[in-house]
């Protein structure tokens, strides 16, 4: 067994294999936003909330009509994605004229009012939400123990945000939708629903981050700040990979998960913070990020 | 004759008045402050308010002649909105006594300004034996537990029962620093050995990382020096990599039953911890519970041992206030509070040390089995009971300037 920087390099494999896994949930919340802001330029704080409400269904519905995790896979995405139409309607689309920070307000606010509802109905210490009994277990890979589960996030999630890229970049439905964003107006010309459109693609992203609840709720612990803790994150990958940048904020996403599961092998105390300084560092010299066009 | 029987009556009258007036006198003001919205918010918050005003209706203030009210306050974990709140509550507010505050940082504070106002804090909530230790106060009294007691009484059963060799999973600040510092002596004292540690960032959602390093350390014991969710994602995640199935097992040094709760029984099964108060230990307990469950609106919900000691240390206090007949000299009330003996129905007899340090039993508990649970809440069976005078700090090894002169 050979050393990399006095690390043994089975403990390096591990770190980066893990590094991989928590960036599948970075890639998976950052290309929700990504595709919110690319499509509808709004900035949507509520994302972490929209996560958090993803995981409570899988525990709601598991606790109170026996539904499992796997349906709670399919239902929750649908559910919370639905709820955020209505919030689309309601209130998103009355802001498509002004500056996006007006929508970043509403989008804040609404995630501080959902944490709270939530706190209040169910307490802030969280509820317990087993892994589905066929991915218990794991494997042993030689340079480290591998969860079932884990491998599962792996590979829903590469599947999941590559569909979505291929979909927006390749599809026919993709290329209206990005018509639609550079003139709303020409588009609607060609007798496409543009409105309609937009509320779907936001209902789209929110449905992505209930995905990313669902799949968080084995293993995080399923409480009302959940959300919170991991969205500044996101946002901090978001800045990274260029704002709207589909791609970019999937590579950016699994990227940095490498880059923390390295910093907690050989600084642990920066683990946290590590990712803010990669930020800084790339707006310093790339101003609309690793992937972004310039506006 | 008339003119003296007059004035006999009216000085009689007079003497009535005066005698009514100074027995209803007494008048009380409790201010519980704690996190009432924040990750804190559920071993204390509300369900400590609740707790205070059981409290005081229990002692019940009418037949003492004396009138108490009850606020409450929400510190947001953060020393300075805690400290404002104190000085707004003893300066503006006529408050005579603060209870509860947990989280240790802003328990510092809130000692600070009651010593300079010359008030009562009665702290259920806060962890950091410096309170009893070289930060102690002729005002204030540690009512719950504190790190010595976790790291004492967790460390050492485990260290006797095989447990001798450690790697500790710590939590980055000041509270995990001394949790493991007070830990790794009580292991070293008894014979263990410390391998290793590693320190997480407060917050941290994915410990799989630091698992794996606590893996790779073959420590028979993985040592949790965190709190709240941190601990929770530990546990949870640690079972998924088959940290316990590999032979390990984890300590939790501060574990709330609502932690458990949270875990759920086959996810936190096995796990050691201590307590100084579980609801399902004696019939007052249980009955305590009940009454809590209903007045804090916490259906299926069980209270940690801080609204209990939020509740025994409001009893004693109101004691001493109604021996005094005043609650206007802080350092008086905290006097009479340590010179009487404790007596309430959650913690039975026990009394206050110089130091500010309540002492009472504390309990080595282990999670059940799911098989093993019978009901909602029945999450823990006693391993041992760790008698009064052994589960605290003692008195010498405190540095406490109260003591030592």
């Amino acid at each position: 067994m050979f050393e990399i920087f006095g690390i043994p390099s089975q403990a390096l494999f591990g770190q980066l294999l893990l590094g991989l896994i928590n960036g599948s949930f970075y890639a998976l919340l950052s290309l929700g936003l990504a595709v919110i802001f690319g499509m509808l330029n709004i900035i949507n704080f509520a994302h972490g909330a929209q996560y958090m409400m993803g995981a409570f269904a899988a525990y709601l519905l598991l606790q109170y009509l026996g539904l499992n995790y796997w349906l709670a896979l399919v239902i929750a995405p649908i559910v919370i994605g639905a709820i955020g139409i209505v919030i689309e309607r309601l209130f998103l689309q009355h802001l498509r004229k002004l500056d996006p920070l007006y929508g970043l307000l509403l989008t804040f606010g609404l995630a501080l009012v959902i944490e709270g509802l939530f706190r209040n109905a169910y307490g802030s210490s969280g509820q317990p939400y087993q892994v589905p009994p066929a991915l218990q277990g794991g494997r042993n890979l030689g340079f480290m123990f591998l969860p079932n589960y884990r491998a599962w996030v792996i590979a829903l999630s590469v599947v999941v945000c590559f569909a979505t890229w291929f979909a927006i970049e390749r599809t026919r439905l993709g290329s209206y939708l990005r018509a639609a964003t550079e003139n709303p107006v020409l588009v609607r010309a060609f007798g496409i629903n543009v409105p309609r459109m937009v509320t779907l693609t936001y209902g789209f992203g929110v449905a992505l981050a209930a995905l990313a609840g669902v799949m968080a709720a084995p293993i995080y612990n399923v409480s009302p700040q959940m959300g919170s803790d991991l969205i500044i994150v996101v946002f901090a990958v978001v800045v990274i990979g260029g704002m709207g940048s589909i791609m970019g904020a999937i590579l950016t996403g699994f990227a940095l998960g490498i880059v923390e599961g390295l910093t907690k092998v050989f600084y642990p105390e920066a683990s946290n913070t590590v990712i803010f300084v990669i930020m800084a560092i790339v707006l310093l010299i790339r101003p609309a990020g690793l992937f972004g066009r310039r506006a | 004759m008339l003119f003296p029987t007059r004035l006999v009556f009216a000085l009689a009258a007079l003497l009535c008045a005066t005698a009514t007036a100074s027995a209803q006198d007494v008048a009380v003001k409790i201010g519980v402050l704690n996190d009432m919205s924040g990750i804190y918010a559920d071993i204390g918050g509300a369900g400590s308010v609740a707790a205070a005003k059981m409290a005081v209706e229990d002692f019940n203030p009418a037949a003492h002649h004396m009138k108490v009210e009850v606020i409450s306050g929400d510190h947001q974990n953060k020393p300075d909105v805690g400290a404002n709140i104190a000085r707004q509550w003893y300066d503006v507010d006529h408050v005579d006594v603060i209870v509860d505050v947990p989280t240790s940082s802003v328990a510092l504070a809130v000692n600070e300004v009651t010593r300079e106002k010359n008030k009562v804090f009665l702290g259920s909530g806060p962890a950091s034996s410096d309170l009893t230790g070289p930060k102690c106060s002729p005002n204030s009294i540690q009512w719950t537990y504190d790190t010595w007691m976790l790291a004492n009484g967790t460390g050492k059963a485990v260290v006797k029962t095989g447990g001798d060799t450690w790697f500790f999973l710590t939590a980055d600040y000041a509270f995990g620093h001394a949790l493991e510092r007070d830990t790794s002596a009580v292991i070293v004292a008894n014979g263990g050995k410390v391998l290793g540690h590693v320190l997480a960032p407060l917050g941290t959602s994915d410990f799989s990382s630091f698992l794996l390093q606590a893996q790779a350390s073959k420590a028979k014991i993985i040592g949790l020096a965190n709190a709240g969710g941190d601990t929770v994602n530990a546990i949870k995640q640690g079972a998924e990599f088959g940290i316990t199935a590999g032979g390990q097992h984890f300590a939790g040094l501060l574990v709330f039953i609502n932690d458990i709760e949270a875990l759920g029984l086959k996810t936190a099964q096995g796990l050691v911890l201590t307590e100084t108060w579980y609801w399902d230990m004696t019939p007052a307990n249980r009955a305590f519970t009940k009454r809590w469950q209903v007045a804090s609106s916490r259906p299926g919900k069980f209270p940690s041992m801080l609204p209990a000691g939020v509740y025994s240390s409001v009893i004693h206090y109101l004691k001493a206030v109604d021996a005094l007949r005043s609650a206007s000299d802080g350092k008086a009330v905290v006097a009479k509070m340590k010179e009487m003996p404790t007596d309430d129905p959650l913690f039975g007899k026990g009394y206050i040390r110089a130091d500010g340090r309540k002492i009472h039993p504390a309990y080595l508990f282990e999670v059940k089995k799911p098989e093993e649970s019978k009901y909602p809440g029945d999450d823990y069976k006693l391993r041992a009971t760790i008698p009064a005078d052994e589960a605290f700090r003692p008195l010498k090894d405190g540095h406490c300037p109260l003591v030592s002169g």
